[in-house]
């Protein structure tokens, strides 16, 4: 029971105010739900594929190859790669984790995945193109220039604070999923 | 523009399962009991992000948004707005017309490009998500900075266009 409780404590939290919410909002909290079903529909459409994706690559990709190419001595070709992973992965953040836990599963270096991470959610192309059309392209350029600095910062900051012992927990734990 | 990606990666998605399989039959049907698996346990925690992003959109309308944070908001505005992005689970497609309006009704460009900063990349709703993912740690490092770096971006964006 109390292990129950512990793991999807997230879910019945939001329950329990959800119920609250519909005892004294009838209203608010249907409209609510009805958000919620019609979103949980798309939502998972869209992350059926990448989770096929993601596994397919953790069967038959090599953890050696991986390292190679985005692992700790991957080098500058490695951050490339992440960047332009990135670029053109467009998918929200809550799909984008799958993907960067099994690219850690498979020994890839923490500071790509970060990039890769970063890229994909504040500058791939769909978005710049969309931000283009909305917000203009003085807006998008000025802000693709300073969050390009931003996350190279964020990805080599994030990597000095780990201690060693850190990272081993995180790689032990992106073994596990 | 999304439609068309998830399309275009439901049709990846079959071409590679389908080479996969007929190259090696266990190994596909070991990678979809994974990917079972992995949504099965990822299924109540999303169900919940969901279910509060609901009742959060049902609180915070755009027109709440238009009133706090106005171009002349300042400071104050810069920080709700930032924390508006962080709490908020909303898809670009649809945060960027409000950007756009919030710009035309006179929001400020620092307040808009920190909405969106922190929308795009701070998530506390995904928390435990990223946890699960990528260990406590890097999740809490992560989102801490990118909220601390996107609030100096929005004042560099904002100096920069005035």
């Amino acid at each position: 029971m109390k292990k129950t409780v512990k793991k999807y404590w997230f879910l019945l939290a939001v329950v329990i105010v959800n119920l609250f919410v519909l005892l004294f909002y009838p209203q608010k909290g249907i409209t609510a739900l009805h958000f919620t079903g019609k979103n949980c529909l798309n939502f998972l459409f869209m992350l059926m594929p990448i989770f096929i994706c993601v596994n397919l690559m953790d069967v038959w990709i090599e953890r050696d190859i991986m390292i190679k190419v985005i692992g700790k001595k991957s080098g500058f070709k490695g951050v490339l790669v992440a960047l332009l992973l990135g670029v053109v992965t467009a998918i929200p953040l809550y799909a984008l984790l799958p993907v960067a836990g099994v690219l850690l599963k498979k020994g890839g270096r923490i500071s790509n995945i970060l990039i890769f991470l970063g890229a994909s959610t504040s500058f791939r192309i769909p978005l710049l193109l969309f931000e283009i059309s909305s917000l203009g392209w003085q807006f998008t350029f000025v802000r693709f220039g300073v969050n390009i600095i931003v996350i190279f910062a964020i990805a080599f900051i994030i990597e000095k604070i780990l201690s060693e012992k850190d990272k081993k927990t995180i790689y032990e734990n992106a073994d596990n999923l | 523009m999304n439609a068309v990606f998830t399309y275009i990666l439901y049709g990846v998605t079959f071409v590679l399962l389908i080479v996969s399989f007929l190259k090696d039959k266990s190994k596909t049907l070991l990678s979809l009991k994974k990917a079972w698996k992995m949504f099965i346990n990822i299924l109540p925690q999303f169900i919940a992000i969901l279910m509060l992003v609901g009742l959060l959109l049902e609180v915070i309308n755009s027109e709440t948004i238009q009133h706090v944070i106005g171009s002349k908001s300042g400071i104050a505005g810069i920080l709700i707005s930032s924390l508006l992005g962080v709490f908020t689970l909303v898809p670009v497609l649809i945060a960027f017309p409000i950007a756009a309006e919030l710009l035309n009704n006179g929001a400020g460009i620092a307040q808009t490009a920190v909405f969106i900063s922190t929308l795009t990349m701070v998530g506390f709703i995904t928390l435990p998500m990223e946890t699960k993912y990528l260990g406590k740690k890097i999740a809490l490092l992560r989102n801490g900075f990118a909220f601390l770096f996107a609030l100096i971006s929005a004042c560099i964006i904002g100096v920069i266009l005035v």
